[in-house]
């Protein structure tokens, strides 16, 4: 029986649990000139010892606010309770001032964010950071709060310990900072960890292991758990009870496995048959084209950067971001790269695009791209990109027909009536109006500024378009929809994606062929049936067994843990990385050999 | 480390060479003729070309350029045409005095410019903020000659706390340092303000915060560090803009530096004088920017040097 069936047996022959927190008629709200709006309304919950619950909803849904709430660290004086309980035992926390409430945080009741790169000071070592947590609610000796601090360290399962004490943040990854941020919080023993979007910024297989932490952890110490997530797979996996909001709102609340199997409201129903799911792309086989000529060729594809150092500022090692990478796109075709943070994935959409000098050949639209001033002007032509920040891709002081007419005057294409009129017919191809053309980026949604990302990027009638990452940040019903736009548009316009996402999941719903890369190379490729369905590299089942399911009757195998961190890319000059040839095993699905790459198996 | 600091002196001699040339060429095309002033209005057209020939001053500008450098290369500024004595004998007479004036100045101009940017950051949006920002604009623009009389007036002669000027005590001290720090509080008040609002909204804040740390606490050890990043890079930059001060300044008070110095021969035309004192604040603003540089990955960890 699993750590997790466990518990939860547990939790059901005991439903008397001592309750260690509990939320009555809760409001937030900010004040506006118009006056009080309320942010959250009416929410309450009650959270037992050594419970989890799941706050799940989508962006705007209050679920953060709720979380700052309970830690009173609601930002003041604009955003404040208005109306409700929060009990801790006896104590009601709304009615505390802020100097009792430090008595509170950190020591009754802890949280950990979601972004582990930014959430540690960068000027103070690990050590100072832990000590200082420590130090600020129990008197205690130097020498004991380090030696408390290392045994939270080795608690988080962290390599080297006592190195890691002596280090700064930016000497750490993302999940080794999550792992620090989690020692922090659990270091005094908390009645409550809140865990805001824990695992969101981090890669899959990290957010299994840091996952698989947290429920060892509580399981030993009792700890309550508010984990707040928008992720239904991992609300799955976790919780105990489910709490699902919309703007402000708790639509539904009981039992995960309740909730999972039998919604009882609309809104919670359309959430989970947005959520996209493994196992459903691999069956149905792509339909081979291969007959056309590729849209896209690349062969042996290298891109490194140069790391320089000495007196004279001589290159010493080089970034092997892309080592040796060959494909091809076929006419109509979705071509998904998926690898996690680092395996160079991106920096491949780039060169590409022309955005950074790359060795090997790359041909689109039967061009070569050889990085010449006109050949820039030709390739962007051919291959348009979309980017993952719609926001930040999107110029805040043009209008967006201006945005999306902006190729068409680069290139100089048409008169400004007939790109006028194509502006126009764009907008409706994506789902947009005629009415939208004159607003300002930021008058949109997320999800409406990724479609004017794609109006623009299809303004050109590329042959081929590169999505990097275009639908990670945006919501699961959002996200749906834009996927449904992307498949549409590719039927209408004949166009073919790259596709480049870290999700699997997604990649499984929307590709026709798939590669997986680690670590700068192709480990393996093949349609989608192939590598979903019958996956051979271990690193690839390792991504594919990572991804969170969202059905809380799934039995996970446990993940075998890595004694290592994923190597360095950075070598030193004249030691390249070896080259892994791709073996055939049948019918195009393509993968290394792994005896000799250094993944464990 | 040692790689870097000697990047960084090549460098600063390259800049000095370059400062030492546009220098000598803009007094050399200087149309007013520093011979005339040594000569005095009676003097002959005869007189007046042997002094021209005995300082070298009818040779070619190439030529002219090329002996300063010559010198320059073996620690000789040249002497003064009028006060005939070495250039470098008069620099280091008067350098203890303006450094002095200059830490003095540093310390008022960050005392006041980081308190207030700190307050007003922590009271942002309040009438406290409001006040100490008109104060600071004040500050950056009121020029140095009109502060330095008027806390003259009050506090010198109608009050009579301070000496009226010269050198020798701390309390001639006072008054100088507060004129010169003033411009400069003003724009540290206005970065450190920013800066820590900035500093303030980071996510390791909040960390800071959900441990339970003490207001006191968050606001010492967790965003004072971080803030005052930029402040240091700027005190490199600041020791130029007070070597332009350090002439007005000193003139008001009567205070015996280098800038004083400079603005006597300035008046009579002295140019290796000129020259000199420019040289050496030159070296000062490259000093000044290279200790910043070599102070800052004491702050920040992530810029050292591995």
């Amino acid at each position: 029986m699993t750590a997790l069936a466990e518990k939860r047996s547990g939790a059901m022959a005991a439903p008397e649990q001592e309750t260690v927190l509990s939320v009555e008629g809760l409001t937030i709200s900010v004040r506006t000139e118009a006056g009080l709006r309320p942010l959250v309304s009416d929410m309450s919950f009650t959270l037992g010892r050594g419970q989890t619950l799941a706050i799940a909803g989508e962006s705007g849904s209050g679920k953060s606010i709720t979380s700052l709430a309970i830690m009173g660290l609601l930002p003041p004086p604009a955003v404040r309770v208005t109306g409700g309980r929060i009990l801790l035992g006896q104590t009601d926390l709304t009615a505390l001032n802020d100097e009792a409430m430090q008595d509170i945080r950190g020591n009754r009741i802890a949280m950990i964010f979601q972004e582990p790169m930014t959430s540690l000071n960068p000027v103070m070592t690990i050590g100072r950071q832990l000590t200082e947590a420590i130090e600020a609610h129990e008197s205690m000796s130097a020498v004991e709060a380090r030696s408390r601090a290392l045994d939270a360290l080795r608690a988080v399962r962290i390599s080297e310990p006592e190195r890691r004490l002596r280090q700064y943040p930016h000497e750490l990854s993302g999940g080794m900072r999550q792992r620090v941020m989690i020692a922090m919080a659990l270091a005094l023993r908390p009645d409550v960890l809140i865990a805001d979007e824990p695992t969101t910024a981090l890669d899959v297989t990290v957010q299994r292991e840091v996952l698989d932490l947290l429920r060892d952890l509580q399981r030993d110490l009792g700890t309550a758990i508010i984990l707040i997530t928008h992720d239904m797979g991992v609300v799955a996996e976790m919780a105990d009870h489910v709490i699902v909001m919309q703007s402000g709102r708790m639509v539904e609340q009981g039992s995960v496995e309740q909730v999972f199997a039998a919604p009882a409201e609309d809104y919670t129903r359309a959430l989970l048959a947005a959520v996209p799911r493994m196992g459903r792309g691999a069956a149905t086989p792509a339909a081979p084209r291969a007959s056309q000529p590729p849209v896209a060729r690349l062969s042996d594809v290298e891109v490194t950067f140069d790391l320089r150092s000495g007196l004279l500022g001589r290159v010493t090692h080089h970034v092997h971001a892309v080592a040796g990478v060959s494909f091809d796109i076929r006419k109509g075709e979705t071509f998904a790269l998926v690898g996690e943070s680092g395996c160079g994935k991106s920096t491949i959409a780039r060169a590409m695009a022309g955005l950074v000098p790359f060795r090997g050949g790359i041909e689109i639209g039967g061009k070569r791209v050889d990085g010449t001033r006109a050949d820039l002007l030709a390739t962007r032509r051919e291959a348009q990109l979309v980017f993952q920040d719609p926001m930040a891709a999107l110029d805040p002081r043009m209008r967006v027909g201006d945005l999306v007419a902006e190729p068409l005057v680069i290139h100089r294409i048409g008169t400004p009536e007939s790109r006028r009129a194509k502006v126009f017919d764009l907008f409706e191809r994506v789902g947009l109006t005629r009415e939208h053309v004159d607003r300002y980026p930021h008058e949109f949604s997320g999800g409406q500024r990724q479609r004017i990302c794609i109006a623009r990027a299809l303004a050109l009638d590329p042959k081929l378009i590169i999505a990097d990452e275009s639908v990670s940040a945006l919501d699961v019903s959002v996200q749906a929809r834009v996927l449904d736009l992307l498949k549409s548009l590719k039927d209408e316009f004949g166009v073919s994606y790259l596709f480049i996402s870290h999700d699997m999941a997604v990649v499984e719903n929307i590709a026709d062929r798939v590669a997986v890369m680690y670590l700068g190379q192709i480990v393996e490729m093949g349609s989608r049936a192939q590598v979903f369905g019958s996956p051979i590299h271990p690193y690839t089942r390792r991504l594919i067994d990572a991804v969170p399911v969202p059905d809380p009757r799934h039995q996970r195998k446990p993940l075998e843990r890595l004694a290592t961190e994923v190597p360095s890319p950075v070598r030193r000059v004249g030691d390249s990385p070896a080259r892994l040839p791709l073996r055939n095993v049948g019918d195009g699905h393509l993968v290394v050999d792994w005896q000799q790459d250094g993944i464990p198996t | 480390m040692t790689a870097y600091l000697i990047r960084r002196l090549v460098q600063a001699v390259l800049i000095l060479l370059g400062v030492s040339l546009i220098t000598f060429f803009l007094l050399y095309a200087l149309p007013a003729d520093p011979v005339r002033q040594i000569a005095g209005r009676s003097a002959t057209a005869e007189t007046v070309e042997n002094i021209r020939r005995q300082l070298g001053l009818d040779q070619p500008f190439v030529v002219q350029y090329w002996r300063y450098l010559t010198g320059l290369v073996q620690g000789d500024l040249g002497r003064s045409y009028l006060q005939k004595t070495d250039v470098s004998t008069l620099i280091a007479a008067r350098l203890p005095a303006t450094l002095l004036l200059m830490a003095g100045a540093i310390f008022c101009e960050l005392m006041l410019g980081l308190t207030m940017g700190i307050i007003a950051a922590l009271r942002r949006g309040t009438t406290t903020d409001n006040a100490l920002m008109i104060t600071s604009f004040i500050g950056v623009s009121a020029p140095q000659f009109v502060v330095g009389l008027l806390l003259l007036y009050v506090f010198a002669v109608k009050l009579g706390w301070f000496p009226i000027g010269g050198y020798g005590t701390f309390a001639h001290m006072v008054l100088p340092s507060i004129t010169l720090g003033i411009l400069g509080s003003g724009w540290y008040s206005r970065m450190m303000r920013s800066s820590m609002i900035d500093v303030l909204r980071q996510d390791y804040i909040r960390t800071a915060r959900a441990k339970g740390l003490s207001r006191r606490r968050i606001l010492l050890r967790h965003a004072l560090p971080n803030a005052i990043l930029p402040i240091v890079a700027m005190i490199g930059i600041d020791i130029g803009i007070f070597m332009g001060g350090i002439v007005v300044v000193e003139s008001v008070f009567g205070w015996p530096g280098i800038g004083q110095l400079a603005w006597q021969a300035i008046q009579r035309v002295d140019i290796p004088i000129i020259m000199g004192v420019t040289l050496v604040s030159a070296c000062a603003i490259v000093l000044g920017n290279l200790l910043a540089d070599v102070v800052t990955p004491f702050i920040d960890p992530r810029i050292r040097v591995r």
